[in-house]
């Protein structure tokens, strides 16, 4: 199972969502921003970091990065794509998921073990988890306020597609406590925190069973093996 | 609302990333004839009443020496909206 992992500029997590890729079982594909050639990956892992410096806005000159326009295109007929913090801030840049990502309400960057609500487990990156399952992965931004209008806010209610939720802290002013979405597809997910940095024991978060031992974000990785074995 | 507008832009002879990487994203989707960006910052200063003269000799002077660095910033517009 071919699982492409994008480098764009400025891009920082892109060796350990490779290396998540492969811990779940998965062969990482190394895709170059400028390369339209999607290499025939199964999916794309579009990593954290600060893409273009985050000139313009975060996530905006990526989304017009040439492997960008092979995505989209792509992500449209049903690829499922994986946006971690830059990558979802490229997600909504592209269109690909509405709503904006703009600076923290308390106006600094945040570093913290987070714990979520997974609100969908019926998509491409979330079908190995429990409906409603309380899970722990870092969380590390400085520009992951989510914010969308109304209207959208009820769409994103209405028909479940908010995929991750912040539980007991919202670290960032997120709307509705939104961490992450998906697409009506499923195919398309993005989040601000960190699953790729949550998958070995000894570099994860702390639980209660031992220091550094949470690999929660995992799952995020076998569930996408297991959609495309299943698919 | 009375605001005072002070427009900061990067020096001329400075390299401007933002504007450069913009630019570069610019052609790659086609405005070929788009031969730079740069890009500056527009600060609006809102006041309840009306804006005078004194208000305007004082937003240059902020804008000179707090809102810029004259090291690689110019201030190149000061407006009023009464």
């Amino acid at each position: 199972m071919k699982i492409g992992v994008v480098t764009f500029p400025g891009t920082l997590d892109d060796r350990d969502a490779a290396r998540a890729v492969r811990l779940a079982g998965g062969e990482a594909v190394s895709l170059w921003h400028a390369d339209t050639n999607l290499h025939k990956v199964d999916a794309v892992v579009l990593p954290g970091g600060f893409s273009y410096g985050d000139y313009l806005r975060c996530g905006a000159i990526a989304a017009q990065a040439p492997v960008m326009e092979s995505i989209i295109k792509a992500a449209k007929g049903g690829l499922p794509v994986l946006g971690i913090c830059n990558g979802f801030q490229v997600l909504v840049e592209s269109h690909l998921l509405p709503g904006g990502l703009i600076r923290n309400e308390h106006q600094h960057f945040i570093c913290r073990d987070q714990k979520l609500i997974v609100e969908s487990n019926t998509t491409a990156w979330t079908n190995q988890f429990e409906l409603n399952q309380e899970i722990t992965i870092p969380l590390k931004n400085g520009e992951g306020g989510y914010i969308a209008t109304d209207e959208t806010l009820k769409r994103l209610e209405g028909e479940g597609l908010i995929t991750f939720r912040y539980k007991e802290v919202n670290p960032n002013g997120s709307m509705n406590d939104i961490a992450g979405l998906r697409n009506e597809r499923g195919n398309v997910v993005g989040l601000m925190p960190h699953p790729e940095h949550a998958v070995e024991a000894g570099f994860g978060p702390d639980t209660t069973v031992a220091m550094r031992s949470g690999v929660d974000g995992l799952k995020f990785f076998t569930s996408v093996i297991n959609s495309l074995v299943n698919a | 609302m009375p605001k005072i507008i002070v427009e900061v832009m990067p020096k001329e002879v400075l390299l401007d990333p933002a504007g450069k990487s913009v630019n570069n994203a610019l052609h790659r989707k086609g405005h070929k004839d788009i031969s730079a960006v740069r890009i500056g910052k527009r600060i609006e200063l809102h006041f309840d009443r009306e804006i005078t003269d004194k208000d305007l000799a004082e937003a240059r002077e902020i804008g000179e020496g707090f809102l810029s660095n004259g090291v690689i910033e110019d201030v190149v517009k000061i407006s009023s909206e009464n």
